[in-house]
């Protein structure tokens, strides 16, 4: 009698919590997916069953696949750059000396910064002729160049800006990681003769892979969800050179309202990211030392 | 548990771990405003068990990490095996470390844990295998070798970090409070085991403890501290038997020694002060107080029985001390005793500095018959002197 009573009111409290996730989150996941297996809407044509049809032009669709490859090299130059980078500037500001704490702000502020802000900071920063960089290069005497207009740098650019900004904001994890650390530890591995780089191979980083798991997993997200840098910097261009496949989603559905398209597309991005995070769990869980 | 009593490792091994001298000169340790050492001078002798001893926040711990070159000090040098070791880091000073909560590492198995120090100075494998199997025998962990610290209790991590720091048989061994987190019976048999150790091995120990009783079971020498300074310096002996100062006198012992002014002795206090020519303080321990035919009264005002023995509380003139006696003859309150006094059993101190204070002819001192303290008829001798 009270068990039934109990369980009543367990739902009754998750109640809404539940409804706000099937609505927002489940439900329109579940859309998407139907709406992959029909026509878009137009004019006077109604959405109709077309199965898989949506599935076969994308795997013939070579902009797709551009815009994956991209997705890919900008995911494996990233994600591994700015997580040691994040790793070396917590293990750098984690040690005592004179201005850390201005150290450590100035490794954040790229985080804290509206991503507007920072995307307007880059494109001066890249801007031919009167850019920071072309004018560094011109005191070399090295002529003017278009780091995002060309296809053959538009990527790496926007690679350079998003390595500058998720670094810091990784910076912050490992920062919190390194103190969790009993300096004990430290101090015996130093007792027993290791020196420092001895010290972070065999105690620092073993004791920081669950952080780096949880700032991985972030980052494989983050990487296949970026859109607004491109927005500023490049738009996509040129000739697609710079679009990630979140960004032709976008210009796909909401530039072309070519909905169905876009919603397959969708699908796509959502398996690839429940294949990556299960492989990551499956990965590093052997690895990874949790205490 | 290992066999503790054969030989423990080959002969050779204690050849190699023959301990080291460490020097202190002048240690001093000030963080800002706070002096945590001001200036500690001591030895430690070539292959003994030293303790260093003192209440909480005396600067045991600082004095620790300095010796170990985890700290730098602010002043003074360390020598260890007569070489100055200012210019050298901890990893370079040869010694091995136990720290109060263990420090193993937490990723690592208990096999990995041991031998962690002679992989990072290049052991190999073969020979780090056959030492981790005599460590693990001696100290009993060898059903445990691929568990992670977490799945140890609390005794066996406390081992594990021991085979740490005698598996690699280094000249010094440096310890923190190693038994502080153990139960009392573990903490019990671990003392005599971690002496057994020392003792076979033959290193320098240098042992940090706050609790008396270790520091007298287990060490050759103790060196007491108290607020960043060395009170005393002696075998366990001599500072329970000569405390140097009243500081010592308190700490050591259960209950502590009582300390009175002189004057609670009456004319017989006069007469040491006298001779003294100084104000003095009057150690005796509850132990050395005993009902007699002396010319001394004490108030009895309370008692606490506890079994085998049981302490009376009590006033001498105007000071309030305690006696032990045996457990079933507890006076009861009220009652006025009267008390012999043994000189040899007198702990004079200077009533201003707390320093020991040595009178030749204590004895007479104390043996003139005139009884000054009040009571009458107060001439019998001493039933239990022994000497003249
Ligand atoms: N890093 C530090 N900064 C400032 N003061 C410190 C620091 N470390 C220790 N002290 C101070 O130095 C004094 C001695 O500390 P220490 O740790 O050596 O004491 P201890 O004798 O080991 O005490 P315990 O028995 O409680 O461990 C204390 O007053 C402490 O507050
Ligand atoms: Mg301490």
């Amino acid at each position: 009698m009270t068990r039934r009573k109990d369980w009543i009111w367990g739902w009754l409290l998750i109640a809404p919590a539940l409804v706000f996730i099937f609505l927002f989150t489940h439900y329109p996941a579940v859309m998407t997916i139907g709406e992959s297996f029909w026509s878009t809407p137009r004019g006077g044509r109604p959405s109709r069953f077309v199965g898989l049809h949506n599935y076969e032009r994308l795997i013939h669709d070579p902009t797709f696949w551009q815009v994956l490859g991209n997705n890919v090299l900008y995911a494996v130059v990233t994600i591994p750059a700015s997580i040691v980078l994040a790793m070396v500037m917590a293990v750098l500001v984690n040690r005592p000396f004179r201005g850390r704490a201005l150290a450590r702000m100035a490794f954040f502020t790229p985080t804290i910064l509206p991503l507007i802000a920072v995307a307007n900071i880059w494109v001066f920063f890249y801007l031919p002729g009167f850019g920071l960089i072309d004018q560094i290069l011109g005191l070399f005497g090295i002529g003017q160049t278009n780091l995002l207009g060309s296809t053959a740098t538009a990527l790496p650019a926007v690679m350079v800006v998003s390595v500058w900004k998720e670094a810091g904001f990784f910076m912050i994890f490992y920062l919190a990681a390194l103190q969790a650390i009993p300096p004990q530890l430290v101090e015996a591995a130093r007792i027993e003769g290791a020196g420092r780089w001895t010290i972070f191979r065999r105690i620092t980083f073993p004791l920081l892979m669950p952080t780096t798991l949880f700032v991985s997993i972030n980052a494989v997200i983050n990487a296949f969800r970026l859109v607004d840098h491109i927005f500023i910097l490049t738009g996509g261009g040129p000739d697609n050179a710079s679009s990630l496949l979140l960004f032709y989603i976008y210009e796909t559905s909401f530039r072309y309202w070519d909905t169905a398209y876009g919603a397959t597309l969708t699908v796509v991005l959502l398996a690839l990211l429940c294949l990556l995070a299960i492989g990551q769990f499956f990965l590093f869980d052997r690895k990874v030392h949790y205490r | 548990m290992g066999d503790m009593t054969g030989p423990i490792l080959e002969p050779a091994a204690t050849a190699a771990t023959r301990g080291r001298e460490i020097r202190l000169e002048g240690i001093a340790k000030r963080w800002g405003g706070t002096t945590a050492l001001g200036g500690v001078g001591v030895t430690v002798p070539a292959g003994s068990f030293t303790a260093l001893l003192g209440p909480s926040g005396c600067g045991k711990s600082t004095l620790l990490r300095i010796v170990a070159g985890l700290e730098d000090p602010t002043a003074g040098r360390v020598l260890i095996g007569g070489e100055d070791m200012g210019a050298r880091p901890a990893d370079k000073r040869d010694l091995s470390m136990v720290f109060q909560s263990y420090a193993l590492f937490p990723h690592l198995d208990v096999a990995e844990n041991i031998t962690f120090g002679l992989r990072t100075r290049g052991v190999p494998r073969a020979e780090r295998r056959a030492r981790l199997g005599k460590v693990a025998d001696l100290l009993g962990l060898a059903p445990y070798l691929d568990r992670k610290p977490a799945q140890l209790s609390g005794g066996q991590q406390q081992r594990v970090a021991l085979g740490r720091a005698v598996i690699s048989e280094r000249p010094v061994c440096l310890m923190d409070e190693p038994l502080s987190n153990l139960d009392a019976k573990l903490r019990q048999s671990m003392r005599a085991e971690l002496r057994a150790l020392q003792r076979s091995l033959g290193f320098t120990m240098l042992y940090v403890t706050h609790d008396q009783v270790e520091a007298i079971t287990m060490a050759d020498q103790v060196v007491l501290m108290n607020a960043g300074r060395i009170e005393q310096v002696a075998s366990p002996h001599d500072l329970y038997e000569r405390p140097a100062t009243t500081f010592a006198a308190r700490f050591i012992g259960t209950p502590p020694m009582n300390i009175l002014p002189a004057a609670a002795l009456g004319a017989t206090g006069a007469r040491l002060e006298t001779a003294a020519g100084r104000a003095l303080e009057i150690g005796i321990r509850p132990e050395a107080l005993r009902a007699g035919a002396g010319p001394w009264r004490m108030q009895v005002t309370g008692g606490e029985y506890h079994g085998a023995d049981a302490l009376v509380e009590g006033r001498i003139g105007e000071a309030p001390v305690l006696m032990r006696v045996p457990g079933q003859s507890l006076p009861v309150p009220g009652a006025a005793l009267r008390l012999a006094l043994d000189p040899r059993d007198l702990h004079l101190f200077d009533a201003g500095t707390g320093d020991r204070v040595d009178l030749p002819g204590l004895a007479q001192l104390i043996a003139r018959p005139e009884d000054p303290a009040g009571a009458t008829g107060a001439h019998a001798p001493h039933p239990n002197r022994k000497d003249p």
